[in-house]
């Protein structure tokens, strides 16, 4: 399948300069430098432990950065808590383990931060839900709650749950990981669509075919550094760096 | 000898009935209660017992005596059997205590309408109803106690008027809650402190509505135990949430209060918090200020419970994945919309045994009064016993005072259960 890559634009949506994080004692990120433009999709793999997850963990501030800069969308991130809920509502994540809310029905779980962060009106919440939900195909699990759906269709709720925030960026963290192999495919066309669409994607993953498909950069990462980043072609077929070529062998040896 | 590897199926297999031995009663008593030798004998022994008690039991409680003037004339009728007369004689003390009897219709028009306010708290489909769970402390604080009407709804009015020029500041004037905030809380405690005792007198003269007033050693029987248990069981439970959060907060200061505060309240008995309650605080407090009994009773109760209510609730609050957190602050919700919202009803519902199993707990404490002479059911029993008349008389009024505390509890129980079921979204 072609790629179109028309829709990047020279619009900057996130800016990392010299960031470090360190738990305790243990220097999770080193140096990250990296400049997202506005309709980008980057695949972010690297061994388990690498700092991919806390990469982007930290555009939206789940994880505090000690060191360096992040700027998403033209906002610091700082210690302001406006500013943080700013870009949290402006920037949408999709989890390895979903996330969603039990206690509320998939149609609430997707109403529930357009009417409370925004204060978009019920009515207007639910059509926009609908239409999500539509998007990703389970609008009929509207009014069930997610432990009466399958893994693959309550990633894909996750999914449009963040959608319904009209969200600018959009994270992906291993979202497949915790998925049977039959509900992969589904999760990662609804992605694919999104992709097609223009979001600017940042996605950690190990499916190496969804990179080929659809990611404009795979970055490659390893204790806690980037190594290498290209574009997925060249990545795949000529990786520069023995830690890449020994990973990529890992991974698609088999 | 080569086993055959490959296998096709040719044949599909239906689905049939399970066998007659599986289902149904049989199949019931089969694996529940006759599934071993071991499990049968312990049935066989469990049913022995069970009918050897009742066997005595329904004997003394159904030819029990309901009419006689005294314990004596009981036992010179039949000694074998219950006497229930004490009941007869003394119930309206077990319900009111010392109450006038002029006036027991206050406390039983309280109890009727705190059945009607609690309604629309347990069933969601009453809420619109909900007004009259405001407005039923008040009501009930009045009834009971009596007074000037005004001297309570003036209360009502106060934090109303608050509430408005809260609302109207942020509406009209200010952007900022805080500011507002203040503002509100400064102009309510102006009302109090200066316009609500003449308003008071004013409305006194104009519509002049009181009732006789009650004091509060008046209180007594069941009626104490439902005025401390409902006061303890509503004013602990958003005390028990605030210092659950409070303890699992990032803001070491109020952390280091809310640990302090559970830890001490916890390891100390409740009585003892009753004496400090009943003889200490009176030694702390100015000469003079009648600071009511029941009111520092419930305040200590209400301490008490909310330091294991704050407990439980972290154990809700533990019990929940960070991903819930994760995933609400990945979508721009606020610290509180997120408590508010995601995280408080699923801690909630995850507690709900420990919390119904604070409340009961709560409520059967409310027996400890009696140590600190409020006559609280138990209380009364040691009084009605002092009278000459029923000197010696023990089961028929334990068994009175037991069962009622039963049925409450019972009830709570059965509505934690039945909001268990409700809540239920996995299946």
């Amino acid at each position: 399948m072609e790629k179109t890559k028309i829709n990047i634009t020279d619009e900057v949506a996130i800016h990392i300069s010299d960031m470090n994080k360190w738990f305790g004692n243990f220097h999770v990120l080193r140096d990250i430098n990296l400049e997202v433009r506005r309709g980008e999709r980057i695949v972010v793999c690297g061994p388990s432990g690498s700092g991919k997850s806390t990469l982007i963990r930290c555009i939206n501030r789940l994880e505090e950065h000690q060191k360096g800069s992040i700027i998403v969308d033209g906002t610091e991130l700082t210690t302001d808590l406006k500013n943080i809920d700013k870009i949290r509502s402006e920037v949408g994540m999709v989890f390895q383990h979903f996330n969603l809310f039990p206690h509320l029905t998939t149609l609430e779980n997707c109403t529930l931060a357009p009417m409370w962060v925004r204060e978009t009106p019920e009515k207007e919440a639910t059509e926009i839900a609908m239409e999500m939900l539509e998007k990703v195909k389970i609008p009929e699990q509207a009014h069930k709650y997610p432990g009466q759906l399958s893994g693959g269709q309550q990633q894909r709720v996750a999914i449009a749950r963040s959608l319904c925030m009209k969200p600018r960026i959009m994270l992906f963290d291993e979202v497949t990981s915790a998925l049977d192999p039959e509900m992969i495919k589904e999760v990662l066309d609804t992605m694919i669509q999104l992709a097609e669409e223009g979001m600017t994607m940042i996605c950690v993953t190990h499916e190496m075919g969804f990179a080929r498909q659809v990611a404009d950069r795979v970055i490659f990462m390893d204790d806690g550094q980037i190594v290498e980043q290209n574009e997925p072609e060249e990545f795949f077929k000529n990786p520069k760096s023995d830690r890449t070529k020994l990973f990529l062998s890992q991974i698609l040896g088999h | 000898m080569i086993t055959k590897i490959a296998f096709v199926r040719k044949k599909e297999i239906p689905p049939s009935a399970p066998p007659i031995t599986e289902v149904g009663l049989i199949g019931w008593l089969r694996q529940n209660l006759f599934s071993s030798w071991l499990n049968s004998t312990l049935t066989v022994l469990s049913v022995y017992f069970i009918v050897i008690m009742l066997w005595d039991f329904i004997p003394w409680a159904y030819g029990g005596h309901w009419n006689t003037k005294s314990l004596r004339e009981c036992l010179d009728l039949d000694p074998d059997v219950a006497c229930f007369s004490v009941l007869t004689a003394r119930w309206k003390q077990l319900l009111f205590g010392l109450y006038p009897a002029e006036e027991y219709w206050r406390p039983t028009l309280t109890f009727i309408f705190l059945l009607l306010a609690i309604v629309p708290i347990l069933f969601p489909k009453f809420f619109r109803f909900f007004w009259f769970s405001i407005i039923y402390p008040g009501l009930a604080v009045w009834l009971l106690w009596g007074g000037s009407f005004w001297s309570i709804s003036i209360v009502y009015i106060g934090l109303t008027l608050g509430a408005l020029f809260f609302l109207t500041l942020i509406r009209r004037y200010l952007k900022n809650y805080m500011i507002a905030a203040i503002l509100a809380f400064l102009f309510t405690a102006v009302f109090f402190l200066f316009i609500s005792n003449p308003l008071v007198g004013l409305l006194n003269v104009i519509l002049p509505i009181s009732l006789p007033f009650v004091e509060s050693l008046k209180m007594g029987g069941f009626t104490l135990s439902l005025i401390v248990g409902v006061t303890g069981i509503v004013a602990s439970f958003p005390i028990g949430i605030l210092l659950a959060l409070g303890r699992q907060s990032n803001l070491p200061v109020i952390k280091m209060i809310c640990v302090g505060f559970i830890e001490f309240i916890r390891g100390v008995p409740l009585i003892t918090l009753l004496f400090v309650a009943s003889v200490l605080l009176n030694y702390f407090l100015p000469p003079g200020t009648n600071f009511d009994i029941v009111l520092r009773v419930v305040i200590m109760v209400t301490l008490f419970s909310a330091a294991y209510m704050a407990e439980v609730i972290r154990g809700g609050l533990a019990g929940l994945p960070l991903g819930q957190h994760e995933a609400s602050a990945s979508l721009g919700l606020t610290y509180w919309q997120s408590q508010r919202l995601i995280i408080m009803p699923q801690a909630l519902k995850i507690s709900i045994p420990g919390i119904v199993n604070t409340f009961i707990g709560l409520f059967k404490d409310t027996t400890l009064v009696s140590i600190i002479s409020l006559r609280d059911p138990v209380g009364l029993a040691s009084t009605i016993r002092a009278d000459q008349k029923w000197n010696g008389i023990y089961w028929e009024l334990y068994v009175a005072i037991g069962l009622m505390f039963f049925i409450f509890c019972w009830g709570m129980s059965q509505y934690s259960q039945y909001l268990e079921r409700k809540l239920k979204t996995d299946k």
